[in-house]
């Protein structure tokens, strides 16, 4: 019914496979704890793979931005990868979909850490 | 084919528990009314958003205040309330969550998103005492006036 996360890590990236919803209440919670712990684990270079994410609401959203930033505030960087129909169209209506750095070839994706944005 | 619109009422306490029981309900509301899987998660996640909003802002989570839903199903379109306990707002004066200095505000998208996903979005005080948002889903809204100009 709520999110799930497995962490795996690709060279110095790790890659969390989430499934589920990412809303109010535990789903939102699971990703903050989630960011943070890694965090403070020195992992700083975060893929976020939403294959699987079924439903996002406004909280959800809210709380991938609030990621993104803290990631990034870190000297991190915080990426998207294989967003569904539904996620996609969501981030587009929000205008984010240009904030966030998404992907949706794994090992592309994986090679544009520590590069500049938009390089 | 029949005139009349039937209507089904709930009544939930402020507790977050209950917005998955309105989405269970809205669900089965939209599935029965004949939208489209594309409409029926834009109408949940409007009345998901809705619910939480009535609970937090309206009740500001008060268990002792309550929330009421009511769906009213007509032949052409599906009319959803949600009412409070609360004081309103006036959704005119929210900020535009697109504005560049708003893009990375953590809230304030929810009013936007479900005014996006409906066809009708309205809040009105109840005299009283309370607060009421009225969703209007308009079935086929997308995709009949395409296929009527097909039509001979
Ligand atoms: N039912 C309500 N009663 C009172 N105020 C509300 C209600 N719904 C929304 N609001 C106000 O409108 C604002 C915007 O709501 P919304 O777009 O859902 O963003 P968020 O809930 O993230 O703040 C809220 O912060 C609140 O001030
Ligand atoms: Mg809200």
């Amino acid at each position: 019914m709520s999110m799930k996360a497995t962490l795996r890590q690709v060279d110095s990236i790790i890659v969390i496979d989430m499934s589920g919803r990412i809303t109010l209440g535990e789903g939102c919670t699971q990703l903050r704890e989630l960011v943070r712990e890694q965090l403070g684990k020195g992992k700083k270079e975060l893929l976020l793979n939403l294959a699987d994410i079924t439903y996002i609401d406004s909280s959800g959203i809210g709380e991938l931005v609030s990621a993104f930033t803290t990631v990034s505030n870190q000297g991190g960087q915080l990426k998207l990868l294989n967003l569904t129909k539904k996620v996609h169209d969501l981030l587009q209506i929000t205008k984010l979909y240009t904030v966030f750095d998404v992907h949706d070839d794994e090992a592309k994706a994986i090679g544009t850490f520590g590069k500049a944005a938009g390089a | 084919m029949t005139a009349e619109a039937s209507v089904i009422e709930v009544e939930l306490e402020s507790d977050l528990k209950n917005v998955e029981v309105a989405e269970e309900i809205t669900r089965r509301v939209s599935g029965t009314v004949g939208f489209s899987e594309d409409d029926q998660h834009k109408i949940d996640m409007a009345v998901h958003e809705s619910v939480i909003n009535a609970i937090w802002h309206g009740n500001k989570n008060d268990p002792g205040k309550h929330v009421w839903l009511r769906f009213q199903m007509f032949s052409d379109r599906l009319e959803i309330r949600i009412r409070d306990q609360g004081n309103g707002y006036d959704p005119s004066k929210l900020p535009d969550p697109l504005a560049e200095e708003n893009l990375l505000n953590v809230s304030g998208r929810g009013i936007f998103l479900l005014r996006t996903f409906m066809d009708e979005f309205r809040v009105e005080g109840i005299a009283g005492g309370g607060t009421e948002v009225i969703l209007v889903k308009r079935i086929n809204s997308n995709n009949s006036a395409q296929s009527r100009r097909n039509e001979p």
